[in-house]
């Protein structure tokens, strides 16, 4: 198929040797012409006898496109009576048309893809199956926590059923290898904090409290909460996108044909691993936040080290340092269970890998940023 | 051969030429000073034991694989040496059944046999879908499957849809990668029939890799059997068959063989 040479296929009338009017069929009949043979043929459609004499003879080249085309105008029947009547069409051609003619008769019989509305009840229809999938959503993210205690429970006291390879790879992956982003982050976020509250403390000459302000911050909230967003987004995913690639390559199923329990296998070393390493990051954010936001004060208040010190010491509790840090693992296991539970939700192709990560990393902060609103309530109430 | 039908030019003329290729992945050696022509206008099949690098010779025809010796030459040009638009000209003439059919998963499947026909032909919109529908059929899908997703497919309607695709712009060389695996007998004859009605009407050349002995009896012009890092005979299969080579003997004087070699000789005859 040359491109450029090809001249557009023909079909006319012409005076056979019996006298008749025959089909003659000429040029290439292919995919590069197919918009202007179709017209050709719609143009000779209506003077188109039942059985029509046809020549092929000299036909150019011809393809699925064309022979499809030429099979349309002229109909089943017709092809039909050809096949038993014309000897002139040579075999391969008449094969060729009568496969496509074949195709194209499903082609009209298949239905129209299905229609999309969009009035006021077909709106009302898709918010209740929100609503639906949220609470299906809650209910196996529920139930997934549940089947992860569980397992945990019955290994727990197994040391041969401890993933210890698996346990230490993840928490290198997730713990050690985020050490750099969390510090960094952290670090600048402190050093932020402690300019704003200098700037806004100013106005009351209290600039002095800028380094409660910076301590209060990291000590109890975004130490914590920073090292979460950052682990939903790079963790959570990464939980997700791992689990879900085995489960299109339905190694998942051969786990359990294999009578190898995958939330033991693939969901448990995740999990802890992400619940012993949390922590220990949040404390490496903390310090991070406290040096930025002590380097500020510094520079541009003039608070010296020592009594950057002296000032943490005397005005903030230890107790504000435990408030951050039990919320470490909690947080830690929430991103865990959901990350993995996204992964098992994939089904089939790279593009469902693609919303279940989307959807693991949005459900993780979301739901982390909720409980650290209800554990700042209850903290508060408790006098914390 | 009629001259209503596509003009075969010299029935030998090489649209494949492999020259001295070697493929080595580190250091463990695939093939090794390996020639291979492929004829226009014929079926030419590909045996070999697994791993003997049937897929990556394919890889290598296709381009996708720089040969780390030897030469390529499809169409009398190597697709290494030339330029993006001619080698994206070349490839238009390809269509390619990958093994697991490498539909694009985002895609319905008459939005995967859209793609090319949208991409490369001037074809609008609508008469694409209708060329696309088409192809879908000729694969002998049903109707109902042209709006699925890949992943909502069986194994055997995956394949069929991927030769859609590879059909879409009705490629003069097609290459099949085990396109009769995971289909059963009933799916993997029509799907041999297809292939030569398509080779007869539009003078295909089709390179297929296969282990399906039927398909070697029914469809193949020429055999080519991978063994020792190269090809270690090509012929036609009554040849082939007794070719002096342990593998090529138990290959296809096994039990399956046989059975293979009896059944099409029934068919024949009978």
């Amino acid at each position: 198929m040359e491109q450029g040479e090809s001249k557009a296929g023909v079909a006319e009338w012409v005076q056979g040797d019996a006298g008749a009017a025959v089909l003659r069929f000429s040029g290439d009949w292919t995919l590069a012409h197919f918009a202007e043979l179709e017209a050709k043929l719609d143009a000779i459609k209506p003077d188109l006898p039942e059985r029509p004499d046809v020549d092929f003879n000299d036909i150019g080249r011809i393809d699925t496109a064309g022979a499809g085309l030429i099979a349309v105008a002229l109909g089943p029947q017709s092809l039909q009576w050809l096949a038993e009547h014309d000897r002139d069409v040579p075999r391969e051609l008449r094969a060729l048309l009568d496969t496509v003619s074949e195709a194209v008769a499903e082609i009209f019989a298949s239905p129209a893809p299905p229609k999309r509305n969009f009035g006021f009840i077909d709106l009302l229809d898709r918010i209740g199956g929100a609503v639906e999938i949220i609470w299906s959503n809650a209910k196996t993210l529920l139930g997934f926590v549940g089947l992860t205690l569980e397992t945990f429970a019955r290994t727990v006291f197994v040391p041969k059923r401890w993933r210890m390879t698996s346990l230490i790879y993840h928490m290198e992956q997730t713990g050690l290898d985020a050490v750099p982003i969390v510090v960094l982050l952290s670090f600048l976020i402190g050093a932020v904090i402690a300019f704003l509250g200098a700037s806004a403390l100013r106005q009351y000459g209290a600039t002095v409290f800028t380094v409660d302000l910076v301590a209060y911050s990291f000590l109890r909230e975004f130490g914590v909460l920073l090292t979460a967003i950052l682990l939903a987004g790079r963790t959570a995913s990464a939980f997700t996108a791992q689990i879900g690639s085995t489960k299109v390559g339905e190694e998942i199923d051969a786990m359990r044909t294999m009578g190898l329990d995958p939330v033991e296998l693939l969901v448990l070393p995740r999990v802890l691993a992400l619940i012993a390493v949390m922590p220990m990051l949040t404390f490496l954010a903390m310090m991070a936040g406290l040096i930025g936001g002590g380097l500020v004060c510094w520079g541009s208040l003039g608070i010296s080290p020592t009594m950057f010190l002296t000032t943490l010491q005397s005005d903030i509790g230890m107790r504000h340092f435990w408030v951050g840090m039990v919320k470490a693992p909690v947080f830690a296991f929430l991103i865990a269970v959901i990350g993995c539970l996204e992964g098992f939700k994939v089904e089939g192709s790279a593009e469902s890998v693609g919303q279940r990560t989307t959807s693991s990393v949005v459900q993780s902060i979301f739901m982390v940023i909720l409980v650290d609103a209800l554990a700042a309530l209850f903290f508060r109430e408790m006098g914390w | 051969m009629n001259a209503a039908i596509n003009k075969r030019a010299d029935d030998r003329e090489v649209v494949i030429e492999v020259r001295g290729l070697r493929s080595q992945f580190g250091d463990q050696v695939v093939h090794e000073n390996l020639d291979l022509d492929v004829y226009r206008g014929e079926i030419l099949g590909i045996v070999g034991g697994s791993g003997t690098g049937k897929s990556v010779l394919m890889r290598a025809i296709l381009g996708l694989r720089r040969p780390d010796a030897g030469t390529i030459r499809v169409f009398g040009k190597d697709l290494h040496a030339l330029d993006e638009k001619d080698r994206v000209a070349i490839e238009q003439r390809f269509g390619v059944l990958f093994q697991d059919g490498a539909l694009f998963s985002s895609l319905t499947v008459t939005e995967n046999v859209r793609v090319p026909l949208l991409e490369h032909t001037k074809l609008s919109f609508r008469d694409a879908q209708r060329v696309a529908a088409l192809k879908v059929a000729l694969a002998d899908l049903p109707a109902d499957v042209r709006h699925k997703y890949p992943s909502e497919l069986s194994g055997g309607m995956r394949k069929r849809a991927a030769l859609a695709r590879a059909l879409a712009l009705d490629p003069e060389i097609l290459f099949l990668d085990e396109p009769t695996s995971g289909l059963d007998p009933i799916a993997a004859a029509s799907f041999d029939t297809l292939i030569r009605t398509l080779h007869d009407a539009l003078g295909l050349t089709v390179l297929m890799n296969t282990h399906d002995l039927d398909s070697l009896h029914t469809i193949c012009d020429r055999v080519a059997v991978l063994a020792h890092q190269r090809v270690i005979v090509v012929d036609t299969l009554e040849k082939v068959e007794h070719f002096d080579d342990p593998w090529v003997h138990d290959y296809f004087q096994g039990p399956r063989g046989r059975a293979a070699e009896t059944a099409h000789a029934d068919a024949t005859s009978g």
